[in-house]
């Protein structure tokens, strides 16, 4: 018998709605989280305008007017929350495995470009070398988008390696930054102020207005980390300016 | 064919009725911050309601229109002139070309918009003719309007207006504005708030301070505590979330706010209200009023059905007065 993680439906507002599993940040909630992406992005009607996965709730903004269309004589929100619970208990007990785009993304983790590694690697008693082979093993699924257009919060981190944020943010991390938060890590795919502890950069371009899919990352990939040197990075860096 | 900024205002921009269904690549969805006045604007000279206008603050640009063109201006009263004569808000206007058109004083609101009519020649940038000013796409260059910019005009016929000239209907507004009285409900995190936080929350006016924007309205008044500390992981948010920062003090989220967030979600402008939200200037006050979640889906209906009759009503309007001419 599978037990269906419990659940609340509540309101953004008369425009939206969010399906929350609650708790702390899990693998397993967040699997539950893109089984619902998928299923509502096949139903997903033009009176629903956009469908946003977060860590452990997705949400849905939506048309009053020509959800209201749908509804009957339910309110548009009672319509939705039905809609959800279904959805729900149809990927209740689904263990099927999620499939995901593979995404492998070049990192230097060079001092000149990840200013907080040394200082980081020390506090966890580990040596440089170890705290980046902790970091390109493991495999990140990107929880989601947020904060600023196609950043990626990627997790979980290997608790070896997790850190605070940083006291003091700094006023200027420059865009392809690759940091740690908590258990998080995510990249900057602009130069933007920032807490995020940096610990190297990737040449790649995260965020191409003029691309039809702007983003490099979307919700669900799963990412891997891989070391370059430099000299690659520039290498990279030149060509994909 | 089209209109020259003669004197740049304060950030207007082009702006329509949001960028939708790239929330989940954290791409905001911006669009006018009065939906209301925007449609409007439109409707009254027949455009479609989504078509690109132009939104302004005070003091506002001035314009210059190289050729004739058939135009409304709606939302906040700036004291409109063209050439010298005082125009109507919320009524078409003719304009004959190489009238000026200024805004004189700053009288009621905070937004105006400006329609033309069939729109404004603006680039689109997935699927979406509203300016964000933080990727420079959309709208005019993905920017603020500056001296010189020149506008076209997507109708490029001439339209042979010699006198400056209302024609004989307008849309009645107030039944859409409910002044500094903003309606909320209640949001997922309102249950954290103290007790005697709920009650300040509805019993106080809350200022706009200025260091709001199209992203937010920062609020400042009464301190509003919680009693549970919790962490919350990051979710999305809305146009309207009302969100406790971690000063005790409120941010409403607006038209070009972030699409997660963190923060304690105290509260969520109803929708029929953001209208009335967009249009308070900085450095004025609001109070809130709390509605229950079926008022405030009625409340949007209905001024959506209102907004449909009058659209209804502008192309009967329209096809009459063209038919006499």
């Amino acid at each position: 018998m599978v037990q269906s993680a419990p659940y609340q439906v509540y309101a953004i507002g008369d425009q939206g709605i969010t399906l929350d599993y609650g708790g702390e940040m899990s693998e397993s909630v967040n699997s539950k989280i893109f089984q619902l992406y998928k299923v509502l992005k096949e139903w997903q009607p033009d009176a629903v305008l956009d469908i946003i996965p977060a860590y452990h709730s997705i949400s849905l903004i939506y048309d009053l007017m020509k959800i209201k269309k749908l509804a009957g004589s339910y309110t548009a929100f009672q319509f939705l929350e039905m809609k959800l619970k279904l959805m729900e208990a149809t990927i209740a007990d689904a263990t099927g495995e999620l499939i995901t785009r593979k995404i492998d993304i070049p990192v230097c983790y060079d001092a000149s470009l990840g200013p907080d590694l040394q200082e980081l690697a020390m506090a966890h008693q580990l040596t440089e070398e170890t705290f980046i082979k902790i970091h390109v093993q493991q495999v990140y699924r990107v929880y989601m988008i947020g904060f600023m257009p196609g950043f990626a919060y990627m997790g979980c981190v290997d608790q070896r390696i997790m850190s605070p944020r940083k006291a003091n943010p700094r006023t200027y991390v420059p865009a392809g930054s690759v940091g740690i938060a908590g258990s998080q890590t995510g990249i900057y795919p602009f130069d933007s102020p920032g807490g995020w502890q940096i610990i190297g950069q990737t040449p790649l371009l995260l965020f191409d207005a003029n691309n039809e899919s702007p983003t490099y990352l979307e919700p669900g990939d799963e990412v891997r980390f891989h070391q370059i040197s430099l000299n690659e990075f520039h290498h990279l860096k030149n060509k994909s300016s | 064919m089209g209109l020259r900024i003669i004197k740049s205002g304060i950030a207007d921009s082009i702006q329509d009725m949001g960028r939708y269904g790239y929330q989940h690549l954290g791409i905001p969805p911006g669009g006018a911050m009065d939906r209301i006045a925007a449609t409007v604007a439109n409707t009254l000279i027949g455009n479609r309601l989504a078509e690109p206008v132009l939104e302004m603050h005070f003091p506002a640009a001035s314009i210059l229109f190289e050729s004739s063109m058939m135009i409304a201006i709606t939302g906040a009263d700036f004291g409109a002139e063209i050439n010298g004569i005082e125009v109507l808000i919320n009524q078409p206007i003719l304009v004959p070309s190489n009238a000026e058109l200024r805004f004189k004083k700053h009288k009621k609101g905070a937004k105006v918009y400006l329609s033309v009519e069939e729109g404004f020649a603006t680039s689109k940038w997935l699927n979406s003719g509203s300016t964000n000013f933080q990727l420079h796409k959309g709208g005019y260059e993905g920017r603020t309007l500056c001296k010189n910019d020149i506008l076209h005009f997507n109708n490029q016929e001439d339209l042979e207006i010699d006198t400056l000239t209302h024609l004989p209907w307008r849309a009645s507004m107030a039944e859409f504005y409910t002044d500094n009285r903003i309606d909320f409900m209640v949001g997922a995190e309102y249950s954290f708030l103290e007790k005697i936080s709920q009650t300040s929350m509805v019993t106080n006016q809350f200022k706009i301070n200025n260091q709001s924007n199209r992203m937010g309205y920062r609020l400042e008044g009464q301190a509003l505590l919680l009693s549970s500390k919790k962490e919350c992981l990051s979710s999305a948010v809305s146009f309207g979330t009302i969100q406790l920062l971690p000063n005790a003090q409120m941010i409403v989220l607006m038209a070009d706010h972030q699409t997660t967030g963190g923060y304690p979600r105290i509260g969520q402008v109803a929708s029929s209200s953001l209208p009335s939200l967009a249009q308070i200037s900085v450095g004025d006050f609001i109070s809130f009023d709390l509605v229950t979640h079926d008022e405030a889906e009625a409340d949007f209906l209905q001024q959506q059905q209102n907004l449909q009759q009058l659209q209804n009503a502008c192309n009967f309007r329209l096809q009459e007065y063209f038919k006499n001419e």
